[in-house]
């Protein structure tokens, strides 16, 4: 109680001050962003350059003219840089919808995964792969997709119909994550042969490697509408501390916002999810680094969370396509594997605050 | 803080108008039972209206329809002559602040950041703090004593630091009305007054439910007792809270002594009614 009390005149300049940091590190990030997708393009078996990287890049958009083969030409523009990109959407993606879950749901270990959309997806795309299913006219992402959706709709009428409060919406994406788990694994160890269980497994992990300029348009557009609505609602996010009920006598109308936040967020880990598979991890722990980061307040929470993942996924993406080379390892395991010390970490912090 | 000191008759009180928040036979149940039966409520504006009642009332429910969080079966809550249901919830939490008995969160959040909690029904989307967002915040850390503590974090505070930093978030809000829920349990005796007084000095008008008698006819200017979701008794403390009305809605028997005339009344408790 010795601290010095702030001068209340000091306060206007302070904050145009907080606003200017908070404009520089924002671009910062996004730098820092941009360098790590160009420096990523450069990393594999084929011997590519920044400058090589930047011609094709500086060509493809009518810029200027490249010196690189075909070949070379088509593993940045085709493979690679999709592929990064991907990497950076799916991961600011994930880190959002975590951040995001974890605040409406008032759960620090929430993820996006926590509503059964990933296992959803899962038996989608087993159903299209193993057995068929859409016959021929589904695409393994389309199966993937219209699995998410339809696990998602099935917790939301669960919910609802157990009573709708902040536990029976978690409760009924646990029973919806076990429920497509066991028909995902019913379905592969019955019908699949082992090449087939080889190519699902893989997929379950999550893998960036059938990335296209189609999947990166199609994610991008939907992030960049799921970031607009999380950040409209960034205050009411941070209205939820206390519970429903505090929100609710700070004005919040918490059943709606609760109903367009988790169909907004279930929409993008759909999309993300039907891509990619289920890349675990991310959308756990990165929103806990970036609160570690920036604090609590959701304004400045989800772009700095958003940001962190993208990064984060990109490197992660590299470092599995890369680390056993030539063969891959799915990203989802190194996720995992940098993010299983982060969540005992999480753990570890809950268990202080207790 | 000086604890003990009970409410204060000094005249300084706002003019009483005619009531701002008021609930018109009130009803609500659950489950398909009646919680609340046509209770009707209405504080002087500047007062401090206590709630009395055994566990399960409806306390807790006729504090939430007040504050607009929960709709009336039947009845009505008005602010200002309309309905609240007609006002809009970020306009009625412009208005009317609520503190619970006990609140609490996982996310890690300074004393400065939950009071800032309170500028969020005056807030619009896509826009900074602005400096009244920032003045009211500073008052409100002034009122409560909190201005030294603003960067402490929310856990490593006791209860009653707790609620006081409730009661700063809530008056963030700059409300005129202010509910609270049996907001000193769990607390010490210190904190318990210190709370109170805090309250009855706040130029708001203010709905206390409480489970302590004693801290009713101290700090409450009227009170109001509620048995099985109906009104049974209201009034000043001197007048309500009578050995015979204890004894029916309590089921305990109990001394109730003045020290001196127009003092207010002491509750001692004997025992319960039906046996010692």
């Amino acid at each position: 109680m010795t601290a010095v009390p702030r001068s209340p005149r000091s306060r206007p300049r302070r904050a145009a001050a907080g606003a200017l940091r908070d404009v520089a590190g924002l671009g910062a990030g996004l730098a820092v962003l941009a360098a790590s997708v160009a420096v990523a393009i450069t990393i594999g078996p084929a011997d590519i350059g920044v400058g090589d990287a930047w011609s094709v890049v500086a060509s493809r958009l009518g810029w200027g003219t490249t010196e690189l083969t075909p070949i070379r030409e088509g593993i940045v523009w085709e493979l690679r840089l999709p592929r990064t990109l991907l990497a950076a959407v799916c991961g600011a993606g994930l880190a959002v919808c975590g951040a995001v879950m974890q605040s409406l749901l008032r759960n620090p270990l929430a993820d996006p995964f926590v509503l059964g959309v990933s296992s959803g997806a899962s038996t989608g795309a087993v159903a299209v792969v193993v057995l068929g299913a859409g016959g021929g006219v589904l695409s393994v992402s389309g199966g993937a997709f219209v699995g998410a959706v339809g696990s998602f709709a099935l917790v939301l009428l669960l919910s609802h119909t157990l009573g709708g409060t902040t536990d029976r919406v978690v409760l009924s994406g646990v029973a919806a994550m076990q429920l497509f788990s066991a028909l995902t694994s019913f379905v592969v160890t019955t019908a699949a042969d082992a090449e087939t269980t080889r190519g699902v497994l893989f997929w379950l992990l999550g893998s960036l490697g059938g990335a296209g300029w189609t999947e990166v348009g199609l994610c991008l557009a939907i992030l960049a509408l799921a970031l607009l609505v999380c950040l409209g609602h960034a205050r009411t996010l941070d209205a939820f501390a206390f519970g429903r009920d505090a929100a609710a006598a700070l004005g919040v109308a918490v059943a709606r916002t609760r109903r367009v936040l988790l169909c907004v967020t279930a929409l993008l880990t759909a999309a993300l999810v039907a891509s990619a598979g289920a890349i675990g991890f991310v959308g756990l722990v990165l929103p806990h680094a970036a609160r570690a980061l920036v604090g609590p307040g959701h304004a400045r929470l989800l772009p700095v969370t958003a940001l962190a993942g993208a990064v984060f996924l990109v490197w992660a993406d590299t470092l599995a396509r890369t680390v056993l080379d030539p063969q891959e390892v799915p990203v989802g395991v190194v996720t995992s594997l940098v993010g299983v010390p982060a969540f005992v970490l999480v753990l570890y912090r809950t268990r202080r605050t207790r | 803080m000086t604890a003990g000191a009970g409410r204060r008759d000094d005249g300084a009180r706002p003019p009483a108008g005619p009531p701002t928040l008021a609930a018109d036979r009130v009803s609500r149940g659950a489950d398909g039972r009646l919680i609340l039966d046509g209770v009707s409520l209405s504080p002087r504006p500047g007062s401090v209206t206590g709630l009395l009642g055994p566990n399960g009332s409806g306390k807790s429910t006729l504090l939430r329809l007040l504050a607009g969080v929960l709709a009336p079966a039947a009845g009505v809550v008005t602010l200002d002559g309309r309905p609240l249901g007609d006002w809009g919830r970020r306009a009625v939490a412009r208005r009317v602040a609520v503190v619970e008995q006990h609140a609490d969160t996982l996310v890690e959040l300074t004393v400065l950041d939950v009071v800032r909690l309170g500028r969020i029904p005056h807030r619009r989307a896509w826009t900074p703090a602005t400096a009244a967002d920032e003045e009211a915040v500073r008052t409100a850390l002034e009122r409560t004593g909190l201005t030294d503590r603003a960067d402490q974090p929310w856990h490593t505070l006791s209860g009653g630091e707790r609620q006081r930093v409730q009661i700063a978030r809530a008056l963030a809000q700059e409300p005129r009305e202010l509910l609270l829920d049996e907001p000193t349990n769990h607390l010490d005796i210190q904190h318990q007054l210190g709370l109170l007084n805090l309250v009855a000095e706040l130029p708001v008008t203010s709905v206390v439910a409480l489970h302590d008698l004693n801290l009713a006819a101290m700090y409450c200017d009227q009170v109001v007792v509620l048995r099985q979701g109906r009104a049974v008794a209201a009034g000043a403390p001197g007048g309500t809270l009578t050995e015979s009305l204890i004894a029916d809605v309590y089921g305990v028997r109990a001394a109730v002594t003045r020290p001196g005339p127009g003092d207010r009344p002491h509750i001692r408790f004997l025992g319960t009614v039906a046996g010692d």
